[in-house]
């Protein structure tokens, strides 16, 4: 019987992790060299599996984990009425991240989803084409977009360099994560003033679909007692 | 052309279409994206199932039957014509996980009358007798109505044509509503030298907007008393024979909704021709405003009452708009509807 938590295996996101599990006096750490994909928590019956964290709502919602860390933007965006298959047990305070959608900052008339629907109508009647939005959280911005009832636009995938994709002509606007907004300044857009989607941050999960026999309840409650959750 | 896997209740259903003049349609599960992604946008993303081929792009499976049987009878080159169909089609549950994803839809689709009064209550008559077993209760509307309270508003065509674009998005409606009713506030704005131009949309096009914005600023608010009758319209949930004169003393300060009044009468005329008692008949002003695009006049639904949990058995309606959209301003009118012969075995009935 073991509480398999699911965290993410590499970069800032991980070392943070460990850190905040760490000074909580859950103490984590990557096993050999590094490079190998292994970890050890000083806990009993706590296993440590190290996934991307971009496939760990999977994992969380085909119950093949426990626990998981990772951001609340991509467990709403990959899990279908997420609140059915996982619930956040605690916000880890690091990975600040919001979904915004930002436009090229020449634009000076658009500030608002208002402007950004009228320009999408301008776009389709003058140059026939439907306004493009590059993004990699497809429903959370069509989500979004349909409850602001913004027609005439076309979402077209960038799994990364988004904010790029308006100055090499794949798109005319973005919906991507930012933290600082420095990526977006640098790249010459602005975001909308009302157009942030989610603000997300790393957080615990707790998936509703594993087995939880008393043994994996136990090691749960140890931990939550342990991290203060 | 197997209808082996259905049971006899869809048999029924299809030999009534049939005895209506209908023909057999058929056409393939995949289907192109593009033609169906143009029409509705990304909306159509999010509930029909969309798959890659190498060669042919991107295909959905088929979430319905309407644009492939418009499409085919625009290609036929006929005037008037009907159509009967039954198979599988497609739709991703992302909230409901407990609905099918897949169920059978059976259709009739008329195109070409040129009564639309006389044909509107042939089709509403056609599906209610088809469904009497099944204990339904009916919802009709009128798209036409709200579009012509629309195009007799004082204001800008501009204007007009913001809102008309948003019929069948009831929030931004209602929010253009409510800007468009106030003083627009002065924004000053000019073009900004500082920040590169990037991107397809030019300096140009933000300047022609920042144009159009200065001369909206200077557009009086529509009236209080329009958008109240926008308000009142909306608001219409009764009997079909007090709709209809309630809706006639709108009519008095709204001359352009006279027409779609007009054929509001004559269909209820057309309809207690066919058995179907207007007193009896609901009609709803915002009925069908949140279903699909292009659904432009009538509209109708069947449902099961008391089951809020279920989606309607039946929807139709008059889509003129849709046709036009694929096959230019001289396409025939169209109206039809669908049934989903599994709700109807679900709710325990057969018809």
């Amino acid at each position: 019987m073991t509480l398999k938590i699911g965290l993410p295996s590499k970069g800032r996101l991980m070392d943070k992790t460990f850190t905040w599990f760490t000074d909580r006096g859950v103490e984590m750490r990557p096993s050999g060299d590094g490079r190998e994909y292994k970890a050890h928590a000083e806990i009993d019956g706590l296993e440590i599996v190290l996934l991307s964290a971009g496939e760990i709502p999977r994992e969380l919602g085909a119950g093949r984990i426990h626990l998981g860390v990772t951001g609340t933007d991509v467990v709403r965006d990959r899990l279908a009425a997420w609140e059915t298959q996982v619930l956040e047990i605690k916000a880890l305070g690091f990975g600040h991240a919001d979904l915004v959608i930002a436009v090229p900052r020449f634009w000076v008339d658009v500030d608002t989803m208002h402007d950004l629907d009228a320009v999408a109508a301008a776009c389709r009647q003058t140059h026939g084409q439907r306004l493009r939005i590059a993004t990699k959280y497809h429903r959370l911005v069509r989500e979004f977009l349909q409850a602001e009832g913004v027609a005439d636009y076309r979402l077209v995938d960038s799994q990364g360099a988004t904010e790029g994709t308006v100055r090499n002509l794949t798109a005319e606007a973005i919906a991507d994560i930012t933290s600082t907004g420095e990526t977006l300044r640098a790249n010459h857009l602005k975001p909308l003033s009302d157009g942030v989607i989610l603000k997300s941050q790393a957080t615990l999960f707790k998936s509703r679909r594993a087995q939880w026999t008393g043994a994996e309840r136990q090691a749960l409650a140890a931990l939550v007692d342990q991290i203060g959750a | 052309m197997t209808q082996t896997r259905w049971d006899s209740a869809t048999d029924d259903l299809l030999v009534a279409f049939q005895n209506a003049g209908a023909d057999w349609f058929e056409t393939g599960i995949l289907q192109p994206a593009d033609v169906l992604l143009d029409l509705y946008g990304e909306d159509i993303r999010a509930r029909a199932f969309v798959t890659q081929d190498l060669v042919q792009g991107e295909l959905m499976l088929r979430p319905d039957y309407t644009v492939p049987v418009v499409q085919a009878h625009l290609a036929s080159g006929q005037g008037a014509a009907r159509y009967r169909y039954a198979g599988q089609v497609f739709r991703q549950q992302t909230d409901d996980s407990d609905r099918p994803s897949e169920y059978t839809q059976i259709g009739f689709e008329d195109f070409g009358a040129t009564d639309t009064a006389a044909a509107d209550a042939e089709v509403f008559a056609l599906f209610s007798a088809a469904l009497k077993p099944a204990g339904l209760t009916a919802a009709t509307g009128d798209i036409g109505l709200l579009r012509g309270a629309v195009a007799g508003l004082q204001t800008t065509d501009l204007r007009k044509a913001a809102l008309m674009r948003h019929l069948w998005r009831p929030r931004r409606f209602r929010a253009l509503l409510d800007r468009f009713a106030k003083p627009v506030p002065k924004r000053a704005l000019e073009l900004c030298d500082d920040a590169p131009e990037i991107g397809l949309r030019s300096r140009a096009d933000v300047s022609a907007r920042l144009a159009r914005l200065a001369e909206e600023a200077e557009t009086p608010p529509i009236p209080a008393g329009q958008v109240e009758l926008i308000t009142t319209l909306l608001a219409i949930k009764e009997t079909s024979t007090n709709a209809l004169s309630h809706i006639r003393d709108l009519a008095v300060d709204m001359a352009t909704i006279r027409d779609a009044v007009t054929r509001f009468d004559a269909r209820l005329g057309a309809l207690a021709s066919r058995g179907i008692e207007p007193d009896a008949l609901g009609f709803e002003a915002s009925y069908g405003r949140t279903s699909m695009e292009y659904y432009d006049g009538f509209v109708f639904g069947f449902y099961a009452e008391g089951r809020p949990d279920l989606p309607p058995v039946a929807t139709g309606g008059r889509y003129d708009a849709l046709t036009r959209a694929l096959g230019g301003d001289s396409a025939p009118a169209a109206v039809g509807g669908v049934i989903r012969p599994g709700l109807i075995a679900e709710l325990g009935g057969a018809p």
